[in-house]
């Protein structure tokens, strides 16, 4: 013990700042959330204990707490796929087409980072208000368009959309993925015959899939978290008629509109659960889908 | 099967030529081979018969048929790749049947000709591993197996076994050739091996530079190069080169190694002084032979079936030469060297064969 202190002392130098930034600024406030989430908290008299209060009335009794549930499940389940597939559409295009150029790539991760921006938000707003860019071209081809944002039958479709432009990190990891299959897998497909259909079902699909995984299990987490897009969209407040009302959004308005500070940290540990869930979930399915290059059997 | 007709076949990567005005005639179910140093556009030619690259210039037909705006998947061919190019998801069954899934093959055709080949490269025991839970040479069998379920008309391979040791290349090399020898297709193969060029072929493509250097049969590259460097490629150990001079005078023509005494030939057909003399160390022995020198041994490599002697002539030069091995000799020893007329190539200033005739009395 003391000759392994010993020998890594240095790193552990290194690694302190890191240290004190993770005890004191995460797994402090972790656990205080952790506390909170069974207690009643405004922030002004000192946090009270209510034991399981706060999670039963979530479970029972809170409706909005289900709707939040339902848009964000409901948004997830959309803007993941969505997004996936255009990143590795594009990923696919940059990688055949553009091969060498990287300046390329970094325009089509330009958007992207925008779109993870509030300012693209905030466009997004404009583009796709009554009176927006989307509606005065649909105009020209003799289409009434619907308010987008302003309708709840559309507002969240709006910002599936707007996650779908968000597909820079994925492309990236999906390209580095794909210049990792040989090129002669695909010549000897192509003189073997393979339709170009096949050779993607056949042999990058299959070759891809720790990739796939990787960048499923990371879009799933970061959905579960949208928050910022839907904050603007919605003025913060979920409108239409909480049709917009995410999860995080909802969290936001008990903890800072409303200062129920223990209710709100236990929305925080559910939310938590559902994400370790499905990252779970993603793990013990993938030895079933994925095939891994260095694997032993 | 198919033979194969280049013509003016050129191949440019932007301004950059790498291969030029290249003709050759392939015969129906003959082995060819191409040899030729790294990069002289062994892969190009092969992948532009493939139809993996496009053609700059020229026609290639395949049984007739000009295929330049053929895709590869049409030109009825197969292609064994150096990295083998298994699909790593796939067991060694499905990837013996990937390729024929896309023609239509009855399902019961597929599995008779997996059955065949797996029983020809003997993999049958292998069949359901992944190609990662297989050795080199097993690999190998199954990219090669991938190929012979096409049934194709014409085999194109490159460098299969540069990637195995050399145990297993001596014994895939005659799995090969039986493999030839039972299907009679034609094939091209590509190497930078001499050995696998000389001991597999009917015919012999030497390439460099993207040009054809001499095409013809091993024995006809092994006792008639016609340029240097067919002479210097083809042969192991190395052809010995000597620069010589020649001299008119009446009655034929003498010519002067250093080191070596002068000698006569009848006739030279050449006006250039300045020759080079090629003599393979197989025909050097220790000893006396129709022209003698002295030289002295400087290195002694015993290779079991025979010896390599470094002899260095009075000049400097040291010439190979290959011994029976039941010899001797040692480090420093003062031997003599000799070698009969014959047994000499001789190449003009360019560096090309010119045939001598010999002076009959000396040739004796
Ligand atoms: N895509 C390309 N763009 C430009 N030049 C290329 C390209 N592919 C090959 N070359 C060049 O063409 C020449 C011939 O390459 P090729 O791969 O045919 O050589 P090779 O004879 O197969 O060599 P080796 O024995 O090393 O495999 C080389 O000089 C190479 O640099
Ligand atoms: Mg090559």
């Amino acid at each position: 013990m003391k000759r392994f202190f010993a020998r890594n002392a240095p790193a552990y130098v290194f690694l302190l700042p890191w240290l004190i930034g993770f005890f004191l600024l995460a797994l402090g406030p972790i656990l205080a959330s952790l506390y909170l989430s069974f207690t009643r908290y405004d922030m002004v008299s000192a946090p009270r204990w209510i034991g399981w209060g706060n999670y039963e009335y979530m479970f029972t009794r809170d409706r909005r707490f289900w709707k939040a549930l339902e848009v964000t499940f409901t948004y997830v389940a959309l803007a993941v796929p969505a997004r996936l597939i255009m990143a590795l559409g594009v990923a696919m295009l940059l990688d055949k087409g553009l091969r060498t150029i990287g300046l390329y790539r970094a325009i089509f991760y330009l958007p992207s980072l925008l779109g993870a921006s509030i300012a693209i938000a905030i466009l997004w707003r404009q583009l796709f208000a009554a009176d927006g860019v989307v509606n005065q071209v649909l105009a020209m081809v003799g289409i009434q368009g619907a308010s987008w944002i302003t309708d709840p039958d559309t507002s969240l479709y709006t910002l599936v959309v707007l996650a779908m432009w968000q597909f820079g990190s994925p492309m990236l990891i999906f390209l580095a993925g794909l210049r990792g299959i040989p090129r002669d897998l695909y010549e000897a497909a192509e003189i073997d015959g393979t339709p170009r259909w096949r050779q993607f079902t056949r042999i990058t699909l299959p070759l891809l899939a720790p990739v796939i995984f990787f960048n499923l299990v990371l879009q799933t987490i970061d959905s579960f978290k949208t928050f910022s897009s839907a904050f603007i969209i919605s003025n913060g407040t979920g409108a239409p008629a909480d049709s917009l009302l995410f999860y995080t959004v909802y969290l936001f308005n008990e903890a800072f509109k409303f200062f129920r500070m223990g209710y709100a940290s236990a929305l925080a540990w559910f939310l938590l659960v559902i994400i370790a869930t499905f990252t779970a979930i993603a793990f013990f399915t993938s030895k079933y889908w994925v095939h891994y290059e260095n694997e032993r059997d | 099967m198919a033979g194969l007709t280049l013509r003016n076949v050129g191949k440019r990567y932007g301004a950059m030529s790498i291969i030029q005005g290249l003709n050759l005639d392939i015969h129906d179910g003959e082995f060819l081979v191409l040899v030729g140093p790294s990069g002289c556009g062994k892969s190009t030619l092969l992948r532009m018969i493939a139809g993996l690259e496009d053609i700059s210039e020229g026609t290639i037909s395949i049984g007739g048929k000009v295929v330049n705006d053929l895709p590869a998947s049409k030109r009825e061919l197969s292609m064994v790749f150096q990295s083998y190019a298994l699909y790593p998801h796939m067991s060694v069954r499905k990837n013996l049947a990937f390729g024929l899934q896309n023609f239509k093959v009855s399902g019961a055709e597929v599995e008779r000709r997996v059955a065949e080949a797996a029983r020809i490269l003997q993999i049958e025991q292998l069949m359901d591993r992944k190609p990662r839970q297989l050795s080199g040479g097993q690999k190998q069998r199954v990219a090669i197996g991938r190929s012979i379920v096409r049934e194709p008309q014409l085999f194109l391979f490159d460098e299969p076994l540069s990637n195995l040791d050399a145990e297993l290349r001596v014994q895939m090399r005659a799995e090969l050739a039986s493999l030839y020898a039972r299907l009679g297709t034609t094939m091209i193969y590509v190497t930078h091996d001499q050995v696998e060029a000389m001991t597999m072929a009917s015919r012999i493509v030497v390439l460099r530079g993207g040009k054809i250097e001499q095409f013809g049969t091993p024995q006809e590259l092994y006792t008639r190069p016609q340029n240097l460097f067919v002479a210097g490629f083809i042969g192991s150990p190395k052809i010995n080169m000597l620069q010589a001079k020649a001299k008119r005078g009446a009655g034929g023509t003498v010519v002067s190694v250093a080191g070596m005494p002068d000698f006569a030939i009848a006739e030279l057909p050449t006006d250039d002084q300045a020759l080079t003399l090629c003599v393979r160390p197989s025909s050097l022995r220790v000893g006396n032979g129709d022209i003698t020198g002295e030289g002295t041994v400087r290195l002694v490599e015993y290779l079991g079936s025979e010896t390599l002697l470094h002899i260095a002539l009075s000049s400097g030069q040291v010439l190979l030469v290959s011994d029976n091995g039941r010899t001797s000799y040692r480090m420093g020893d003062a031997v003599k060297i000799g070698f009969d007329l014959p047994d000499l190539h001789y190449f003009d200033s360019r560096g090309q064969r010119i045939e001598v005739i010999q002076n009959e009395s000396q040739a004796q």
